[in-house]
């Protein structure tokens, strides 16, 4: 079998091929820097060529079969623990490209009497060697994505406090643009924390969002029904004379809705709803 | 057929959602509690849904419906317990139950109903 050639080769040659890649790396720089040190470097090289002589004996260069899948599992495994240190793309992509030279200049060694399988030989290693450095690099890619991915739910979580400011009386000071998927979580995390606190009252404090445009409007009114039908009441405080302006002038109804220039009156407002108030002591030590 | 019990508290009577409701339910209980308003003269309507965990369209206006045909029979109707997840359906479904009084449980439901008897114009 035509395939097995390769595969032989990988085989016979695997320490020298070793050697002569980890040469390859450290002359690229990578041993340089202090993200890894020579051990590891050397045990993930090793790893990788015992892998990819099994995978290649049985299963020659189709690497999406099920032969490569233990090859496949190492690479992704290494792709996101060198994106994880910090490792560029073309860094993680150099530890599979970077196999390349040994192992053509193992297989001119080989088949310098067959100029015709030489290139064959050659040219199945090419393939070989770049699908796998592709799949690294997909790989690196996708543990990325997942660290953005965190990274945003993280912030939404943040983003989202609710706060007792007293018995009965809520308030969710809210920062920054509202879309809607934020609107959503802020919904879910308030009307959780009204069954919680079995409060009568939300503040919704939009002094920290820069811009109301008509759909952060409707997703205000959104939050606003929704806490209704809870028999809550809910008054919007941190209202900036643009933002005023702006609603009139896009004519969203929140006439049904309590609105306060600041947190402070809102809060006035609650206390005096639940029978209660804050005034100077007169008279007092 | 199943039916939902009406308990009849002092001038106040009392739904309780234990089910998950089906359309024919629904209209049984309008059916229902119309009746026993008139019946007994009840002057205010407490239902309890904390138990519902899933309402369609069909449910949440056929909540608005019972509301609304217990004040023309003369009763203020409460709605109490509703979920969060329930709550946040209705709005998304674009049902906001205008004009339907709502509370966070049963107690504070009793209250408002007291409340808003004692103020009312009659």
């Amino acid at each position: 079998m035509a395939n097995g050639r390769l595969a032989q080769v990988l085989e016979r040659h695997r320490a020298q091929l070793s050697s002569d890649w980890i040469r390859e790396q450290t002359a690229d720089g990578v041993l340089r820097d202090t993200r890894i040190d020579e051990a590891e470097l050397r045990g993930q090289c090793d790893e990788f060529l015992a892998l990819l002589v099994r995978a290649t004996l049985e299963g020659g260069t189709n690497v999406s079969g099920p032969a490569f899948a233990p090859v496949r599992d190492m690479l992704e495994r290494m792709a996101r623990w060198r994106g994880e240190r910090g490792f560029t793309p073309s860094q993680t992509a150099l530890f599979v490209l970077s196999l390349k030279k040994p192992i053509f200049s193992r297989i001119r060694v080989d088949f310098e009497r067959e100029p015709g399988a030489l290139f064959q030989e050659i040219w199945r290693a090419t393939e070989l060697i770049d699908s796998l450095a592709l799949l690294t690099t997909e790989a690196f890619q996708r543990g990325r994505e997942a660290v953005i991915a965190r990274q945003q739910a993280e912030m939404l979580e943040l983003s989202t406090p609710v706060v007792k400011l007293w018995e009965g009386i809520l308030a969710l000071p809210l920062i920054g643009t509202l879309d809607s998927a934020r609107t959503q979580t802020v919904m879910e995390t308030l009307l959780q924390r009204v069954v919680e606190t079995g409060s009568e009252i939300v503040i919704i404090d939009i002094t920290g969002v820069p811009t109301v445009d008509t759909l952060v409007a409707q997703h205000l009114l959104k939050t606003v029904s929704a806490a209704r039908l809870m028999g809550v009441e809910c008054i919007i405080s941190g209202v900036r004379p643009q933002i005023a302006q702006t609603i009139v002038h896009l004519g969203v109804a929140l006439s049904d809705v309590i609105t306060k220039a600041n947190l402070a009156d809102a809060f006035k407002l609650a206390l005096s709803k639940r029978g209660m108030g804050i005034g100077a002591r007169t008279g007092g030590v | 057929m199943d039916r939902i019990p009406i308990l009849k508290m002092g001038a106040f009577l009392l739904v309780t959602i234990q089910v998950d409701m089906h359309d024919r339910l629904a209209m049984a209980l309008q059916d229902d509690l119309s009746n026993k308003i008139v019946e007994t003269g009840a002057r205010g309507v407490l239902i309890d849904i904390s138990s519902l965990e899933m309402v369609d369209s069909f449910i949440g206006r056929m909540i608005a419906n019972i509301a609304s045909v217990a004040r023309v029979l003369d009763a203020e109707t409460v709605v109490v317990g509703m979920r969060p997840a329930v709550a946040i359906t209705l709005v998304e479904l674009g049902l906001s139950l205008h004009g339907v009084r709502t509370a966070l449980d049963v107690e504070r439901g009793m209250e408002l109903l007291e409340t808003a008897l004692a103020d009312g114009p009659r």
